[in-house]
């Protein structure tokens, strides 16, 4: 038992905030009265949330260098804008316009990261006046209108889902099925780098703890698909949030690519003079980040189904404070794309339950910024008691 | 005979493992300069610091009597509050505010809240006066020279009635002309009644100004030299501040040199602040395969560029030379280059150079050599912490787990941890920068051991330090460094202290006739 307590508080931080949700969730279902976990609003809370998810995973790359992007916002808006005119005015066919609207979302992060890398301008100020610079180029191809409609597949990539006219039970098929291959997939990977680290003869959880960790990931999978089931089904967009996380978490946490960013974060000088190639980490990173933006940007355009001037304003706060949530670190050197998405669901359910409450706009933002504080207050003061024992 | 102004009387002060200052006493006369001198580490700026407050009363064990009062500083006001001011060796000045600004920051003259500008200047002025600086108070420090500088340090301590003047090595960064300037300024402040304490490595300078001399070695007082008819040599002080026997501190090695496999031929690189001044002149050295040739030298005198100059340039600009590896020249522009060469460089900072802090273990030793645990990127964790764990194993690094921060870890660990990243990168020429730095005598046996180690497996060892005894212990062959240039050579039993230390002293006196001629 007394290894149980000792697990927890060392590992607090990276469940605290997972803790902190499952109350969340809770309390607002409760509160709502069931209305939280209904499966239309379980489907809503994944259409409303994608793009900040989305965000979130670049903004923590660019966090964990100690550094943000204020720009994520307008490259929303004019990315939309870009192509809404490649494939509204021009007529583009879909494919060659996504990919043309995803190089330029490219681009626009590779300008942001030749100056942050190469000239070695502050971050904080290039990406200020990338905020400027591309919420004034919206306004200009827009001509201060909107641009629609998309194309049938553009409105489907965020309100679309898995097609197929399957069902068990009155439920849809595929969603129990892709829930079920999702969980053996999991438990398979699990027990298999548990049985690797055994073999290295490391230290591995208690068998107790670990099977409690799988089931209640596989319960909450299964809960997931069951409600996108009983809806729908599985969102499109849920499915690329999730390739994406599998592939950024994969990145940031088995990758060369990854350690040096965050060795990086946690030293420049020391991580240059171990052949980390800092400027070369830092222009990827905020390339990264144009590109997540470009992804963000379509989706937002498909889920209003017009390009509008005003798309993605302060979108960079709601990412920001997502990975802040998650336990990233303001001063570099720390984050996880898994904790981000928790942070970034925090604010979500935050923002979906207030308003199935009818707690008014105003309110809604007073609390976001306390739970903001109070996260990372928690996350400093946990971290001050790690450090002095 | 004058009053004593100061008596420091059996100060001890213990770090972590370490005994800094061992019952040290000092008494200082009224109106004189005493000079305090000693090797790097010896314990004068950690006395200084006791003395200024920066360990406060009851971070130390003895007492100390300013002007017959028992004084217990808390901190550095309550010090200076009593007349004693210390400018430390890197200047405390603020570049972007103007003179006058710094020479009353913290001390503004100021009603209500409200500073009176007008006699802010006017007051300045005066001191300036005092100190010989004819500048307008309103200029910003960064547009006056180091020199300058120093004498805005001192005019800001005239400011808050100074009767005990520390100087932390103040000519360390001036020329002879500044440094004489400096110098005549506090015998002319001496006259006034102020009192100096001067830490100096420069001795001619200390024979020249000072009445008194004490010695420090091993935070012990060895002696107090008077001076006072200027008749002390600086023979007679390097004999008191070296005059040790060396005691087996350092473990044996027995292994065979082999053939040369590293060299450096002409390097030369400037300054990146000042493109015209040159930091390395000229420099060519070797080492061969198995030996440990050191890199003697005062701190500021090169060496450390030097290093980071080979690795990968990472110090200065308009670099020229070249570095040959087993008769091969070497391009090499970055550091992933170096140390795809195989060459390593420990840096003396380990702190701010060598490691992430917030970081664990595990993380710090693979930093430099992922590739060697990975498979296209991919980073496989358990052969990771296989390794990692074997270093841990082989360098006594002595942690609750790989996953413990470094920054919880203790110096002499974190030092392990650093050369643990870079044995790991299988290097040919390693490079180390104050291997033993703010470590304990226990931990910096075993880090002997690992280079004697090191060398028996035939890497070329190249060890930069600026404790002499360490030096004289370890390396087979010693260049004597200063002012960027190697200035001497010499063989495991041609070495000694003095023999370094005269190096550097007929090298200055050259330099100094080059000067005048």
């Amino acid at each position: 038992m007394g290894k149980l307590t000792s697990f927890f508080k060392s590992n607090i931080r990276q469940y605290g905030m997972v803790i902190a949700l499952l109350f969340i969730m809770l309390f607002f279902q409760v509160i709502t009265g069931g209305i939280l976990f209904k499966p239309m609003n379980v489907t809503n809370l994944v259409l409303q949330n994608s793009y900040v998810l989305i965000l979130g995973v670049g903004m923590l790359l660019c966090i964990v260098t100690g550094n943000v992007d204020l720009s994520v916002g307008s490259v929303v808006a004019f990315v939309g804008a870009v192509s809404a005119v490649l494939m509204i005015d021009l007529k583009i066919p879909v494919v060659a316009g996504v990919f043309l609207t995803l190089l330029i979302g490219l681009m626009v992060g590779s300008f942001h990261g030749f100056f942050i890398a190469f000239l070695r301008i502050p971050p904080f100020i290039v990406t200020l006046a990338g905020m400027l610079i591309f919420r004034g180029l919206t306004m200009v191809i827009l001509k201060g209108q909107t641009k629609a409609p998309f194309d049938k597949s553009i409105q489907n990539i965020a309100a679309g889902f898995i097609p197929g006219d399957w069902h068990i039970g009155g439920l849809n098929g595929i969603a129990i099925v892709i829930g079920i291959v999702m969980s053996i997939l999991f438990v398979v990977s699990q027990l298999n780098s548990r049985a690797k680290k055994k073999k290295y003869d490391f230290e591995v959880l208690p068998i107790g703890l670990e099977i409690a960790k799988i089931t209640l990931i596989v319960v909450a999978i299964n809960l997931l698909t069951f409600n996108l089931a009983a809806y729908n089904g599985i969102p499109i967009v849920l499915i690329l949030l999730g390739v994406l996380i599998f592939i950024y978490t994969f990145i940031t946490q088995r990758t060369i690519a990854g350690r040096h960013i965050y060795a990086l974060g946690g030293n420049e000088k020391a991580a240059r003079l171990s052949g980390v190639k800092t400027q070369k980490v830092m222009f990827w990173v905020y390339a990264n980040m144009g590109f997540l933006a470009a992804i963000a940007g379509l989706v937002v355009a498909g889920r209003l189904n017009a390009a509008t001037p005003k798309a993605g304003t302060n979108f960079e706060l709601d990412a920001i404070a997502a990975c802040y949530i998650g336990g990233a670190s303001a001063s570099g050197g720390v984050g996880t794309v898994v904790g981000t998405i928790v942070g970034g669901l925090v604010m979500g359910v935050l923002n979906n339950g207030m308003s199935i409450l009818g707690v008014s706009v105003d309110w809604q933002q007073t609390i976001k910024g306390l739970v903001l504080l109070g996260a990372v207050c928690f996350d400093v003061y946990t971290k001050s008691r790690n450090t002095s024992r | 005979m004058a009053e004593i102004i100061l008596e420091m009387k059996e100060i001890t002060k213990n770090f972590t493992g370490v005994r800094a200052l061992d019952r040290v006493s000092l008494t200082v006369f009224d109106d004189e300069i005493h000079a305090l001198v000693g090797e790097n580490g010896a314990g004068k700026s950690t006395l200084m610091k006791v003395l200024s407050g920066v360990y406060p009363h009851g971070s130390y064990e003895g007492t100390i009597y300013f002007k017959g009062k028992e004084c217990q500083f808390r901190d550095i006001r309550d010090s200076e509050h009593m007349g004693i001011v210390i400018i430390h060796q890197e200047l405390a000045l603020i570049p972007y505010l103007s003179i006058a600004e710094n020479i009353f920051l913290g001390n503004e003259q100021a009603k209500n809240g409200v500073i009176n500008w007008d006699e802010t200047v006017a007051k300045a002025k005066q001191i300036l006066k005092k100190v010989g600086l004819d500048e307008n108070p309103n200029t910003l420090i960064a547009d006056i020279g180091v020199g300058k500088q120093q004498l805005v340090e001192i005019a800001k301590a005239l400011s808050k009635n100074v009767q005990l003047l520390i100087l932390d090595e103040p000519t360390a960064a001036l020329n002879d002309e500044e440094s004489n300037k400096l110098l005549d300024l506090l015998v002319e402040l001496k006259g006034h009644g102020i009192t100096s304490i001067l830490i100096s490595h420069k001795l001619n300078e200390i024979t020249k100004v000072a009445d008194s001399v004490t010695v420090i070695r091993d935070g012990r007082v060895i002696e107090t030299l008077q001076n006072d008819k200027r008749s002390l040599d600086e023979d007679r002080i390097i004999k008191s501040m070296v005059g040790r026997e060396i005691v087996d501190r350092f473990p044996k090695r027995s292994v065979e040199i082999g053939e040369e496999v590293f060299r450096v031929e002409g390097l030369t690189v400037h300054d990146p602040n000042n493109e015209d001044r040159q930091v390395i002149k000229n420099v060519s050295f070797n080492v061969r395969k198995g030996e440990v040739v050191g890199f003697a030298g005062l701190m500021g005198a090169g060496r450390t560029e030097i290093a980071m100059s080979i690795f990968g340039k990472s110090y200065g600009i308009h670099h020229r030379g070249k570095i040959i590896k087993n008769g091969r020249e070497l391009r090499i522009n970055t550091v992933p280059e170096a140390i795809e060469h195989g060459i390593a460089y420990v840096t003396e900072d380990r702190k701010n150079y060598g490691l992430v802090l917030i970081d664990d273990i595990r993380t710090n030793v693979s930093l430099a050599s992922l590739k060697s645990v990975s498979t296209f990127t991919v980073i496989d964790e358990n052969r990771e912490t296989q390794i990692a764990n074997e270093y841990r194993d082989k360098l006594k690094i002595k942690c609750a787990s790989l996953s413990q921060k470094v920054e919880n870890l203790s110096g002499g660990n974190q030092q392990k941890v650093v050369l643990g990243k870079w044995i790991m990168a299988n290097p040919d020429i390693l490079i180390l920068d104050e291997p033993t730095r703010g470590i304990d005598v226990g931990a910096k046996y075993e880090i002997y051991t690992i280079i004697n180690k090191l060398a028996a497996e035939g890497k070329a060892i190249l060890m930069i330090s600026s404790e002499m005894p360490e030096l004289l212990g370890m390396c087979d062959r010693i260049y004597v460094i200063t002012e960027g240039q190697i200035v001497g050579e010499l063989s495991r039993h041609e070495a000694s202290q003095e023999a370094i230390m005269k190096k550097i002293i007929e090298h200055q006196k050259l330099s100094r006739q080059r000067i005048s001629a």
